[in-house]
């Protein structure tokens, strides 16, 4: 295979730089990033056109973002892009702690069996790109525009007058949305005044990626105060391709300039895995913690998401995550707004529902960034005491904090959710504003099963009844919106959704969101649920 | 259960002398180290969150803060 990094994008000038009038668009994405194109694939997926705006010429150099959680390889799954992150990853679950050179602490963060997706895959950033601009060639409605700059915009009432420079001329377009996908450094967050709130810290990393045959068992290593670099910390893990990447702690006083010089990143690469070793550089990148967050995401018609709406360090996997994330929520209401099947407030609840998922991503990244670089003596008289009690009191491995990885946020309080049908600490798990749960069924899996629209599920483990499908769908037909009814009977699908002796019914969202659940099928509860999932 | 404030020790004195004893060959930052270490322990003992949160805003009481 060719290094898809040598692939360039050529500009090619759109008619609508020739039009006197800007060229009307429903949904501009600003970014073809992981995160717009996530936004991009899920328009797709719901038949709806979009037009991406990137001024890369080639993928995004570097490797970044490493990797990819259960949640994001089901949303791509969704999205009929995961099959080449699958094929082309790493895949892992186990993450191992050293003090020194002893193990201290074992994680496994996909303890049961019956899930389709694994807890995590390895794969470079520019290789998820890479398999996402070809999914969205295929669907033929996202429309990539490269080598274009946004260099004005200006919010109207009704959507948005954007000013893009491209290598011949610049042009205009009137979007009634547009999605900021466009990173940490967005344009448009410039552009538009908006101040991105919180922390920078001093400590500062070193990534180094390297070209390496090794045979290590694919999982995270993270080591405190280890020999090769004493006091500090460092990280070992794979990606694709016979390629590592080597984080090490550095201090805020290291010199940056000689930090990244190669020949003494080298000297740090031999002296964590041997003097005799044979490698190749793929990427050098000096970096410091931020923590910082839009005090809003939504502004009228303008969205933004992943880091271009918050930053994060990047012990958990949050970052890259949490944006995917942040397109799935938003793309299933914008695509009922466009299509006047529910009020323009839907996106309301983008705020109401990522903004406290982006906190959770910055509570955990900031209590991480506090245990690995600790900023007071009570804080590594702390940190250190845990560590040394850790290689021999079982209950402070747990306190060991070398990154919280990324797991779906739940949306408890969102206005979408119906008041939980359950009583009070019946199966949590599955409670309104939590992710489905995956779980195997008889012809195939539980995630797959649900509709790109509402799903109703009525999950009874003595099997399934010809009454309870009739009033199944009974109360789909009851819906303004197309319901699916769905009966499941499979046992671990029942334990998962608390119905391993009592049935239930769910109701789940476009997003395999819960939006509600009950004990019984209650035809007008349903409809009422529909209606307030939507906005109305 | 709230913070226990009222004594319920057998031998007041011989826990104190205990506590010192444990410091006596210790230098500043070992002792630092110890009390840590110690709070890590016994926060893990008291196993609420709640208790041990009311009992660092009494300590920190204590201290003025």
């Amino acid at each position: 295979m060719t290094d898809p990094r040598q692939l360039a994008f050529a500009h090619r000038r759109s008619a609508d730089q020739d039009r006197l009038q800007p060229a009307h668009h429903p949904v501009v994405i600003v970014g073809a990033g992981p995160v717009g194109l996530a936004a991009a694939l899920g328009f797709a997926a719901r038949g709806q056109a979009s037009t991406v705006i990137d001024r890369k010429a080639s993928l995004s150099d570097g490797n970044r973002a490493i990797c990819w959680s259960k949640r994001t390889l089901e949303i791509m799954d969704r999205l009929g892009a995961a099959e080449a992150l699958l094929d082309k990853g790493v895949t892992w679950r186990t993450g191992k702690v050293f003090l020194d050179d002893r193990l201290i602490y074992t994680f496994d963060l996909l303890p049961e069996a019956g899930h389709r997706m694994p807890a995590f895959v390895n794969l470079q950033q520019f290789l998820f790109e890479h398999y996402a601009i070809e999914a969205a060639k295929r669907t033929g409605l996202v429309d990539l525009r490269w080598q274009e700059d946004v260099t004005g915009i200006e919010p109207t009432t009704d959507g948005a007058l954007l000013s893009i420079t491209t290598p011949v001329g610049s042009y205009r377009i009137l979007a009634d949305w547009v999605i900021a996908a466009d990173g940490a450094r967005s344009t448009l967050r410039r552009l538009m005044g908006l101040g991105f709130e919180g922390r920078v810290f001093a400590d500062q990393f070193l990534i180094c990626d390297i070209h390496i045959k090794m045979d290590r068992p694919v999982e995270r290593w993270f080591w405190f105060d280890p020999p090769f670099n004493r006091g500090r910390s460092a990280l070992l893990h794979r990606q694709a391709g016979d390629v590592w990447r080597l984080d090490f702690q550095v201090g805020s006083e290291a010199d940056r300039d000689a930090e990244v010089k190669p020949e003494n990143v080298a000297k740090r690469v031999r002296a964590m895995l041997g003097e005799d070793i044979d490698f190749t550089f793929e990427w050098i990148s000096l970096y410091r913690f931020q923590s910082r967050r839009l005090k809003r995401f939504r502004h009228g018609r303008v969205l933004f998401a992943g880091d271009a709406a918050h930053q994060m360090s990047p012990f958990g996997a949050r970052g890259g995550n949490s944006g995917v994330q942040d397109a799935d929520n938003l793309v299933w209401k914008l695509d009922l707004v466009l299509r006047d099947q529910a009020p323009e407030r839907l996106l309301d609840s983008y705020d109401a529902e990522r903004i406290p998922a982006a906190d959770e991503n910055l509570l955990n990244t900031t209590r991480s960034t506090d245990f690995i670089a600790p900023k007071s003596m009570a804080s590594r008289i702390l940190r250190d005491g845990v560590l040394a009690l850790a290689a021999s009191e079982p209950f402070a491995r747990r306190l060991v904090n070398s990154g919280r990885l990324s797991v779906a946020a739940t949306y408890d309080g969102s206005p979408l959710n119906t008041p939980d049908g359950f009583t009070a600490g019946d199966c949590p798990t599955t409670r309104p504003g939590a992710a489905a749960l995956d779980a195997p069924l008889s012809d195939g899996w539980l995630l797959a099963a649900l509709d790109r629209g509402f799903t109703s599920a009525w999950f009874c483990a003595e099997g399934i009844s010809a009454d309870a499908l009739a009033r199944m769908e009974a109360a789909s037909a009851r819906t303004t919106l197309p319901v699916k009814p769905l009966i499941v009977s499979d046992a671990t699908a029942c334990t998962r959704y608390g119905a391993a002796s009592t049935p239930a019914c769910f109701l789940f969202r476009p997003d395999g969101y819960i939006a509600a659940r009950w004990r019984s099928i209650p035809p007008d509860a349903i409809a009422a649920a529909l209606a307030r999932a939507t906005g109305r | 259960m709230p913070l226990m404030k009222q004594a319920h020790v057998d031998d007041p004195d011989g826990l104190y002398a205990a506590i010192l004893e444990a410091h006596t060959d210790l230098s500043e930052n070992e002792s630092a180290a110890l009390n840590a270490r110690l709070v890590l322990l016994l926060a893990n003992h008291i196993g609420s969150a709640d208790v041990v949160r009311e009992a660092l805003t009494t300590a920190r009481k204590s201290l003025g803060k």
